[in-house]
């Protein structure tokens, strides 16, 4: 398949074009109804999710958050691929992928309300904290792929990163050290178009990002990122890849980032509506919903009752976490280090006297 | 017992963890096949294989990067960093990254990872092989900074190093690689982490150093005893978690103060040392505290480097001064 799909011949794999129609039947994932539907729902939960997230932030209740709006057929396929010891190391915009490991709504809330127990993901195995110093969680993948093949496990890591983050160091570094030692990671560039205000032409004057493989010796591919099918063969294949002959994988998830970088940015100043307008006809949830209508498996109906569902119990969960969560002063000193120097339990226990001070003026 | 000096010493604690867990790995540039530009790892990938003791690519960030996801999947990686003027491009991941770690995953991830690291000057050698930048480091929350000034602390460091949970970066004295002799156990031992050591008792004035200032200090305090005063010297061997309290004890004890280091003198160690004697021992100081620290510059060219180190000379002139305060 990576033959098929010469990153150098500028070639890029899809499976069902703008209208849900297939037009690469042999490259189509197998997937039962049930499983496809799957994928859809996922997809419809992670829209809606990061929606109601955004609407929080509007109204004050957490802070800072980056949106995956447009982008949900690339986690919810790596999710879909991803087993339970395999590896995640997420950048912040694959939301699909952290569900499926096994992260929380209430992680992903008290992330965005400002908890570093948002960022433990406490019920997802090998899931490592999301990274916001860009790119530079590409290099704990290859670790962990020096790890995975030292303790000769049958495992895999997948890493992030956004098309601006193919400009630093590390991913050069990452990729090297990966194509160097051999190992099972597949790095995928989520070419959502933008670096907050960048376009990705003045990030690189390659023809493609998935060119960049070649020069590290490994395999690379450009894959329709708003086409789950795609995205999902292209995982599938890449895994088995990876797993069976230890080496790593680059895929490039050609997308559009529909929202905004986060909560803080504001896309009208950078891009036009009329791109916009293109960018929503390739839509990842529109074009796999005109499938399923075809095949008869979706209706709107379907879709509205089950968007009143997800509002619900997202909603529910939110005000959950919203009235139980807690940040005493112990939190912000105690995980500094694995076993705590007695100054900084000093530095503590001197701020809990004035505490004691100040409550006792009340 | 075997005489073993500063580089023997590193490579028999290498050897002994190497030997007794299968989780460590030893990495970076050069440190595989000929076994580091220090010869510290010599040996050491013919005896533990390819796969434990091996060369990275040339890219410091990779190297310290790579460890962080080697230690979320159980491994202790052991790193070096050929020289610590090298240091700066793997700053982002072990500042960004292996010092927060644990902290950010609550817990759920810990980085026991060594970063070996040999610094200082004195070895004329060309530009960025010569900081001693272990103030940074110690101002880092997460991270914790060792430097053993003699073989046996070298040896006994390390091994706590490794098998500490969190992240240690491990300073080697270059100066005095093989510069002093010492008979050290061959059993495995260890010595705790933010523990000073008190290496001569005295009386007149107390004097803080470690690393490679330890030998010059010990160099004038025989001037000191021929002149008839009686200096207590500390070793700090820890930077951070700093032993605030053999420091307190002993200024305490003495009432003056002479920190010596051959780090830039502002915002270094030694202002952390100024710290502790005010905040401690106020009231029991006689002269005021002093810093004997390099100037504020740029380590210079090997010419000039004379102009920049510590020397004994100066470290008695300041204990006397100190003294006749």
């Amino acid at each position: 398949m990576f033959d098929q799909f010469d990153p150098a011949e500028d070639k890029m794999l899809q499976v069902i074009d703008n209208n849900g129609k297939v037009i690469s039947k042999e490259l189509m994932p197998k997937l039962s109804d049930e499983e496809t539907l799957k994928l859809y729902k996922d997809m419809l939960f992670v829209r809606t999710l990061d929606h109601m997230i955004v609407s929080y932030q509007r109204q004050g209740r957490v802070y800072t958050y980056p949106p995956n709006y447009g982008q949900e057929a690339i986690g919810v396929a790596a999710g879909a691929v991803l087993r339970h010891d395999d590896w995640l190391v997420p950048a912040f915009r694959e939301l699909g992928a952290w569900l499926a490991k096994g992260a929380t709504m209430k992680d992903v809330f008290m992330f965005n309300m400002g908890f570093e127990e948002g960022t433990k993901f406490a019920g997802a195995n090998h899931m490592l904290p999301s990274s916001v110093p860009i790119a530079s969680q590409l290099l704990h993948a290859s670790g962990i792929g020096y790890a995975i093949k030292y303790q000769k496990k049958d495992e895999v890591a997948m890493a992030f990163v956004g098309d601006g983050g193919t400009s630093e160091g590390d991913f050069h570094e990452a990729l090297n050290f990966a194509g160097v030692w051999k190992v099972p990671v597949i790095f995928v560039v989520q070419n959502n178009q933008y670096a907050i205000s960048v376009p990705v032409k003045m990030q690189t004057a390659s023809i493609n990002m998935a060119i960049k493989s070649k020069a590290y010796g490994i395999k690379g591919i450009k894959v329709d990122g708003n086409d789950i099918f795609a995205m999902l063969t292209a995982f599938r294949y890449a895994h088995e890849y990876a797993r069976k002959e230890s080496q790593a994988v680059l895929i490039e998830a050609v997308t559009y980032r529909k929202g905004a970088h986060t909560t803080s940015d504001d896309p009208t100043k950078y891009r036009t509506t009329d791109e916009e307008k293109e960018w929503d006809k390739k839509d990842p949830l529109r074009r796999m919903k005109l499938f399923l209508e075809k095949k008869k498996l979706w209706s709107d109906d379907q879709e509205k009752k089950l968007v009143d569902e997800y509002e619900k119990e997202i909603d529910r969960q939110f005000l959950e976490t919203e009235q139980t969560v807690q940040y005493p002063l112990e939190d912000a000193i105690k995980y500094t280090y694995a076993e705590m120097p007695q100054d900084l339990r000093d530095q503590q226990i001197e701020h809990e006297k004035f505490l004691q001070w100040k409550n006792a003026r009340k | 017992m075997k005489a073993m000096n500063i580089v023997s010493a590193v490579n028999d604690a290498l050897d002994i963890k190497l030997t007794e867990d299968k989780s460590v790995v030893v990495y970076g540039e050069d440190v595989g096949f000929e076994g580091g530009v220090f010869r510290v790892t010599e040996g050491l990938q013919k005896k533990h294989g390819v796969e434990r003791v091996f060369d990275s690519p040339l890219a410091e960030s990779g190297i310290a990067g790579t460890a962080v996801g080697m230690a979320a999947a159980g491994l202790r990686p052991v790193i070096e960093m050929q020289f610590c003027g090298f240091i700066y491009p793997a700053f982002n991941q072990i500042i960004s990254h292996i010092s927060r770690f644990h902290n950010r995953s609550r817990g759920k991830f810990k980085m026991p990872i060594v970063i070996r690291l040999p610094y200082g000057g004195g070895i004329n050698a060309l530009e960025h092989h010569s900081e001693s930048m272990e103030a940074i480091f110690a101002h880092i929350p997460g991270l914790k900074v060792v430097v053993p000034s003699t073989p046996h602390d070298a040896k006994g460091l390390l091994i706590s190093a490794i098998e500490s949970d969190d992240p240690v970066l491990f300073l080697e004295p270059k100066r005095i690689y093989r510069a002093i002799k010492q008979e050290v156990s061959e059993e495995k031992f260890s010595v705790p982490i933010g523990k000073a050591k008190v290496l001569s008792q005295g009386t007149d004035v107390t004097v803080v150093a470690y690393g490679a200032m330890i030998r010059e200090v010990q160099k004038a305090i025989v001037m000191a005893k021929e002149a008839g005063y009686s200096v207590e010297l500390i070793d700090l061997r820890t930077i951070y978690p700093l032993d605030k309290e053999t420091i307190a004890a002993s200024v305490k004890k003495t009432g003056r103060l002479i920190f010596v280091g051959e780090e830039p003198r502002s915002f270094g160690v030694g202002s952390e040392i100024m710290a502790v004697a005010n905040e401690e021992a106020f009231l029991h100081l006689e002269a005021p505290p002093k810093r004997v620290a390099a100037f504020d510059v740029i380590v210079p060219y090997p010419r000039g480097e004379h102009h920049y180190m510590i020397t004994p000379e100066k470290i008695f002139y300041e204990i006397e001064r100190t003294i006749k305060f």
